[in-house]
């Protein structure tokens, strides 16, 4: 969980400061997108790094959902006969929703994909004009496209909180002041990721890009 | 005061169970927990009916025998308390408590609130120890523990094996129960020559016994009535990957 957890989070900040490219206008977003598939060249032919990242990170969320069913069977295996009295789990709302949360954020990611990476389900949906695809995309009326987005990069903030601090004990942090450290920058960096996410959706939705 | 109990009774393993109620009146606030499970049971042996069984040994918070699960918090709402230790002053007049045995596939009932952690046993036996010669004992000055270290294996020491970190765990995991021991003998000198092995057999041993896996989720540290710290299953975390690495 905690390795392939890791390289997940390293994927969403970078994927989080290229979404914020935006900002810098139209050509410069869309020739951003355009490098992203000649990144390695001339040495790989062209996406070819594209595709060798695709996979590592397909590997790392399959991965991921595998440990996290064992992980939950297991759970179910250990305690067949519940408690008839259980009050709310003393842990934090972000331990307590690991799993539904991983669920949404996995049924975000399929229809992320198709909406702005296969541009199947995006209104503009030409390949290339990148800025024009995410704009229409996050239109005013459009608004429950842009709801779903917030309440998934929520839930993905959420699932960060406990999981980078978990994935950090589980590589082996003992000191209570490393615990102190993880759990300061387990949040710092939830919420960081979340409003550099939200920030294109609500930039677009008051027009500081369209 | 008077309260009302629901508690759990169960025949035998085959038993399905079920929660049962008992009005118990005219307890003194300064009872403990288990006390009150005394009067109540004296009434149903006079009734006739059938006591209800649960496991109690010394009564003074060190031996880890009471388990029960009180409110759905093990050994009851009182942090850093054994149920033995619990008294019914925490309580209010009117009261309806719950009270329920250790849930884990990997505790079987007995009978009513009696668990078999046998299973914890296990895991000791898989390497909770340290190879030490027979005959005279060492002269103790002889080896030298840091301060901090022999704090830490101390905290680590006191874990009673009462299985209340398994009962309070969502995933049913015993972690930090073996975090404890691999914790308490790896920081001495003396654990040195298994401390590898040690933490490798001891977590196949607690996979074995079916517990679930840790997800950190920190319910166990809060109903520990020894306060275990969290932190140490990072220590078992750290000692099984570099047992793991010298293993490749």
């Amino acid at each position: 969980m905690a390795v392939t957890g890791f390289l997940l989070v390293a994927f969403l900040y970078v994927h989080m400061i290229g979404n914020l490219k935006i900002f810098f206008g139209e050509e410069t977003f869309d020739h951003y997108a355009h490098w992203l598939r000649s990144i390695g060249t001339p040495l790989l032919p062209e996406a070819w790094y594209l595709y060798i990242q695709r996979t590592v990170l397909t590997v790392a969320v399959i991965g991921h959902i595998v440990a996290a069913v064992i992980l939950t069977r297991r759970a179910r295996q250990a305690r067949p006969v519940k408690y008839a009295h259980r009050p709310k789990v003393q842990g934090s709302y972000a331990a307590r929703t690991m799993r539904w949360g991983g669920v949404i954020v996995l049924l975000f990611v399929i229809y992320h994909i198709l909406d702005l990476t296969t541009l199947t389900l995006n209104p503009h949906g030409v390949t290339g004009e990148v800025y024009r695809n995410v704009a229409e995309d996050f239109a005013p009326s459009r608004w429950y496209v842009t709801l779903f987005y917030t309440l998934s990069i929520v839930a993905v903030g959420f699932h960060l909180r406990h999981g980078l601090w978990s994935a950090v004990r589980t590589l082996g942090l003992q000191s209570p002041r490393g615990e102190v450290y993880a759990r300061a920058t387990a949040l710092v960096l939830s919420v960081v990721l979340v409003v550099g996410y939200l920030s294109v959706p609500f930039a677009v939705l008051v027009g500081l890009v369209d | 005061m008077d309260i009302q109990v629901r508690v759990w009774r169960q025949q035998d393993s085959s038993d399905k169970g079920r929660m049962e109620s008992y009005d118990v009146k005219d307890i003194s606030p300064d009872a403990s927990f288990l006390e009150m499970l005394d009067v109540l049971n004296e009434k149903l042996i006079l009734d006739g009916d059938d006591p209800i069984a649960f496991d109690h040994d010394c009564r003074e918070g060190i031996c880890g025998a009471c388990s029960m699960v009180i409110d759905g918090v093990a050994h009851g709402p009182e942090k850093a308390t054994t149920a033995c230790q619990l008294h019914m002053r925490h309580f209010k007049d009117g009261d309806k408590i719950d009270v329920e045995p250790w849930r884990a596939a990997a505790f079987p009932v007995i009978k009513d609130l009696v668990v078999n952690r046998g299973n914890l046993d296990k895991i000791i036996a898989a390497g909770g120890y340290i190879t030490a010669p027979t005959g005279a004992a060492p002269e103790a000055h002889a080896t030298p523990v840091p301060k901090k270290d022999a704090d830490l294996a101390f905290e680590a020491a006191t874990c009673i094996g009462c299985g209340a970190c398994v009962a309070a765990c969502p995933n049913g995991s015993a972690m930090l129960f073996t975090a404890a021991k691999v914790a308490h003998l790896g920081l001495m000198p003396q654990g040195q020559p298994e401390r590898d092995t040690r933490v490798l057999d001891m977590l196949q041993a607690q996979d074995d016994a079916g517990f679930g896996g840790c997800t950190n989720m920190g319910e166990c540290s809060q109903v520990c009535p020894k306060g275990i710290p969290l932190t140490l299953i990072g220590r078992l975390n750290s000692d099984y990957r570099k047992a793991l690495r010298k293993q490749l």
